[in-house]
């Protein structure tokens, strides 16, 4: 299943846990919590761990190698020795140091730091997840590395020199929503990284100023170069067109490339006519220069995409002028992935479009499409596996031009949907539970009612029967994300039939206590609980006590919870690391603004900021 | 409006918002074009009533040109003790949709939050305060009473036209947020027929996001210009998006005797230059320009960008000044 591209979702390749499992009292194997690496084992065991190794050569699923770790000590350690890829959901779970002492040969590194709601601003800045500190001991252990994906991390500049220099055989940069970095550090990567393949940012924020952009799309290497992915559709800044024309032109290999918003429809043919044989194409502004000419672009727009025979991603479309439009038309039937949430265009313009895309997957897309645009998709897209649509206008009282009627005509025609993000105005309970029964394979649910506490828009009741029916009917469900009007009864559901739940999000939601108590002690899966503004205090946090070894972490921020009762906790769980994070350091001790808790092998870090106390 | 509080039957004050139906009839009908769009809450957090506003300077509260308090509100609800007052306030509400219904099929329920607004804060604080202390809340009963008033004039201040954010929500990306504002300069720009389009599509806008920075905090943040519609609105803003960050920047060690209620905003002054920071502006030739010397609606077309600077560092050069 193709993996997501800018949520690293683990839900769909059934990803699992850190590499310890945490069941308490499990002594054997799997827990070397300062223990002294285990000594070699007699001639016969070696034989046999040679044979296992040899075996486990071929598992991959992190699930299946921390099972498999948790066997004996031999098999421990042949899993140890042969694990090449390795994933840390948070960098503060674990160290640098242990991580390089358990898995000596590991070539790829998936590291993951700040929590989700980073995103939306509710982690102040400065909170930590840097990569320096991996960075560096990762320079000394791992010598082989090869590919590292980051996200939500810290990088410097600094930092991308290191791997640049550190790494002889490094190949693959991916970073996803990091801060920290600049152009800077690019063209220092860019230049001194000579295997590079893959360079991959995605959703990336940078702060720099006009005057200190970088010109790095020119520092790569001036030969022919290995690069398959090249990916900076985030930049704010404009990238050398002529030096990013060449670089092309010399890379025989490439097949994905995502341009930023600075490249228009006419420098984007040149690029496509010097990579036909792409498979994911960015495409940038998609909109004429100032002082173009239209229709001339046109014309040789439509052949390079006619040459483009290969095609079958297409995203950018951020400043798209609709004229355009018809150009990508020879390559709609072959596309799985169309990402137009950054296409301000309406039904009337999709359409025609989509009306070719027979074998569309993926499609993500504005709201300003309408109803009428999701329709449409509905009719032609019967092999739809995940549908995004974002709000044009992420505001409360922005007007939705998407609602139920969209949501239900999705259900009848995209019957294999496994995964749906939707931001509306409004909704229905009977929507949801028709898509609850129509799309039965759905892994992901996530539905955004921008206005708080909406309730359905037709009965004005409570959402609840609505997420009821979601966790009832869809079996597979792994996250969920909810909003509405939601009282405890909604999660009295989850709580009841949300067994494979991993993944649960909650804004504004909920009455009482028992709402948290029924997630806690219903939802044996989960793994990542984030909560903010809902009524949740210190007797619903402390009825997880249970569990909380089992998640990667729990996030409240705007509940009711005391420090007492996150105190509590603390004491009662000396793995956990419990964080109480201030916006303003002299603000109320005894209520906790923001919760983020989660297990550690570690314990407290020592880069916590003022406003962050540890518990 | 301010019987129907007046009425109150014992229950949370803001529950009372429709006793019956019938007063809303004709008020209803005055208001329904105002609100027909407003689907949102502004400010909703705190509602409904029974909300203890933690860490709120009482003072600034009560000021009606204040904007709701997003990020440190605890958007809280009465504590497990108050648990009677919270679940209360929700039944009466669907209620009270239900008889809304049939008045304003799309809106009832909003509507309950855009009308009882105004009233809130007139009469609510007194009830609110019984409603609370009756209960006996935990550790939350002093909160609870001290900040009483913090809850309900927190609502007063939100005007119909301008929404007020609530930090990271809808949960979106920033870069996404930013979306309107980018394509509406781009398309702006562009020829050949779609420039009607393009015209049309900047006026109708329902956000302009530009980029905000604050002397000495080294990331910036994005505010919505639209959002707001007079300066003193956009001040108070600034001022909430920042103060998290000022005060962290502050010396933690230094003595601070001043406890929430009395805390003074760090950045007041931001437009008369009174105070410790001032605001300017750069417009789309990349001048410096001081916030608040021409109308707010050109204000709004020229603001490109923002930035917070320290008074003492202004000078006649690197500012174009219209005063003095």
């Amino acid at each position: 299943m193709r993996e997501e591209r800018s949520d690293m979702s683990e839900d769909d390749d059934g990803g699992g846990e850190e590499k310890d499992s945490w069941a308490p009292g499990l002594g054997v194997a799997g827990k070397s919590r300062g223990a002294p690496y285990p000594l070699p084992p007699p001639l016969c065991d070696q034989v046999l761990e040679n044979v296992i190794e040899n075996v486990l050569q071929f598992l991959t699923s992190r699930r299946d190698r921390n099972a498999v770790s948790l066997v004996c000590r031999s098999w421990y350690r042949a899993e140890a020795q042969t694990r090449r890829e390795l994933f840390i959901g948070n960098c503060y779970a674990v160290s640098p140091r242990r991580a390089i002492d358990r898995f000596r040969c590991v070539r790829s590194l998936v590291l993951k730091g700040k929590p989700r709601f980073a995103d939306f601003g509710l982690v102040p800045i400065g909170w930590g997840a840097h990569f320096s500190p991996w960075a560096s001991a990762m320079a000394t252990g791992y010598p082989w590395l090869e590919k590292i994906c980051l996200k939500r991390m810290s990088v410097t500049d600094d930092d991308l020199s290191r791997l640049a220099l550190s790494f002889p055989f490094f190949k693959g940069l991916t970073i996803i929503c990091c801060d920290g970095f600049s152009t800077a550090g690019l063209a220092v990567f860019a230049e001194k990284c000579r295997h590079l393949r893959l360079l991959d940012l995605i959703e990336d924020y940078f702060e720099e100023e006009e005057y200190e952009v970088v010109d790095w799309i020119s520092k790569f290497p001036q030969t022919t170069t290995s690069l398959e992915t090249l990916g900076f559709d985030c930049l704010p800044s404009a990238v050398n067109f002529e030096a990013l024309e060449a670089l092309i032109a010399r890379s025989p290999a490439l097949r994905q490339l995502r341009v930023n918003h600075h490249v228009t429809v006419d420098q984007l043919r040149r690029l496509m006519v010097r990579a036909p044989q792409l498979t994911h194409l960015g495409t940038g502004s998609f909109r004429s220069p100032e002082e173009g000419e239209g229709m001339e672009h046109e014309a040789h727009l439509v052949s390079a995409f006619a040459a483009s025979r290969s095609l079958v991603s297409l995203s950018g479309f951020r400043e798209v002028e609709s004229q355009f439009l018809p150009a990508i038309y020879p390559v709609c039937s072959n596309i799985t992935f169309l990402n137009f949430s950054f296409a301000e265009i309406t039904a009337e313009d999709l359409k025609p479009v989509i009306r070719h895309c027979h074998n569309l997957q993926n499609f993500w897309v504005l709201d300003t499409v309408g109803d009428e645009g999701l329709q449409a998709v509905a009719a032609t897209c019967k092999d739809l596996r995940e549908l995004r649509v974002f709000p044009l206008d992420a505001t409360e009282d922005s007007e939705g031009f998407v609602s139920d009627v969209g949501l239900t005509a999705i259900s009848e025609g995209c019957r294999k949907l496994r995964s749906i993000l939707y931001f509306c105005q409004r909704m229905t309970n009977k929507a949801v539970l028709t898509m609850s029964k129509n799309c039965q394979e759905l892994v992901v649910f996530r539905l955004c009612i921008m206005a708080r506490h909406l309730p359905d828009h037709h009965t004005g009741e409570p959402m609840d029967e609505g997420f009821g029916a979601i966790v009832m009917n869809c079996k597979n469900l792994t996250r969920l994300a909810v909003s509405g009007l939601l009282t405890d009864k909604a999660f009295g559901y989850i709580g009841k039939y949300g067994k494979s739940i991993r993944t649960l999000s909650v804004a504004f939601a909920g009455n009482s206590d028992m709402g948290l108590r029924y997630v806690l002690e219903g939802c044996p899966k989960l793994q990542k609980l984030e909560i903010r503004d809902s009524p949740f205090g210190d007797p619903a946090l402390l009825s997880g006590i249970h569990h909380y070894y089992n998640m990667r972490f729990l996030w409240m921020s705007s509940c009711k919870l005391s420090r007492r009762g996150c105190e509590d906790v603390a004491q009662r769980l000396p793995r956990l690391v419990v964080e109480v994070i201030r916006d303003r350091p002299e603000a109320d001790d005894e209520a906790v603004e923001k919760l983020y808790m989660y297990r550690s092998l570690v314990g407290r870090r020592n880069d916590a900021p003022p406003f962050v106390k540890i518990l | 409006m301010e019987e129907e509080f007046t009425r109150g039957e014992g229950r949370p004050r803001l529950l009372d918002l429709v006793p019956n139906g019938r007063d809303w009839g004709s008020y209803a009908a005055a208001e329904e074009k105002k609100l027909e769009l407003r689907l949102g809450l502004p400010g909703g957090e705190d509602w409904p009533a029974g909300q203890e506003k933690r860490e709120h300077p009482v003072e600034s509260v009560l000021s009606l040109g204040h904007i709701s308090k997003v990020p440190k509100s605890t958007n809280v609800n009465a504590s497990s003790g108050t648990k009677r007052g919270f679940l209360g306030q929700v039944e009466p509400k669907t209620e009270a949709f239900q008889q809304q219904q049939l008045q304003q099929p799309q809106l009832g329920f909003l509507q309950l939050q855009a009308k009882g607004r105004e009233s809130l804060q007139k009469t609510s604080g007194s009830a609110e305060q019984q409603s609370l202390e009756g209960k006996g809340c935990g550790p939350h009963a002093a909160h609870a009473s001290s900040t009483k008033n913090a809850a309900v004039a927190h609502t007063a201040s939100q005007s119909r036209a301008a929404a007020t954010p609530v930090v990271g929500w809808p949960p979106v990306r920033s870069f996404r947020m930013n979306l309107a504002g980018t394509a509406a300069k781009a398309s702006a720009e562009s020829h050949n027929g779609s420039s009607e389009g393009a015209k049309k599509l900047e006026n109708d806008r329902k956000s302009l996001f530009v980029k905000i920075n604050v002397d000495g905090i080294p990331i910036g943040r994005k505010v919505d210009l639209k959002a707001y519609d007079s300066y003193d609105k956009l001040s108070l803003a600034v001022d909430e998006l920042f103060r998290g960050l000022m005060a962290a920047q502050v010396d933690p060690l230094a003595p601070s005797t001043r406890k929430n209620s009395e805390e003074k905003d760090v950045l007041v002054g931001l437009l008369d230059g009174s105070g410790e920071y001032t605001l300017v502006y750069e417009d789309d030739e990349g001048d410096r320009m001081l916030v608040g010397d021409v109308p707010w609606d050109m204000f709004v077309s020229m603001a490109k960008r923002l930035r917070v600077l320290k008074s003492s560092e202004l000078s006649a050069s690197s500012v174009s000044s219209f005063f003095v």
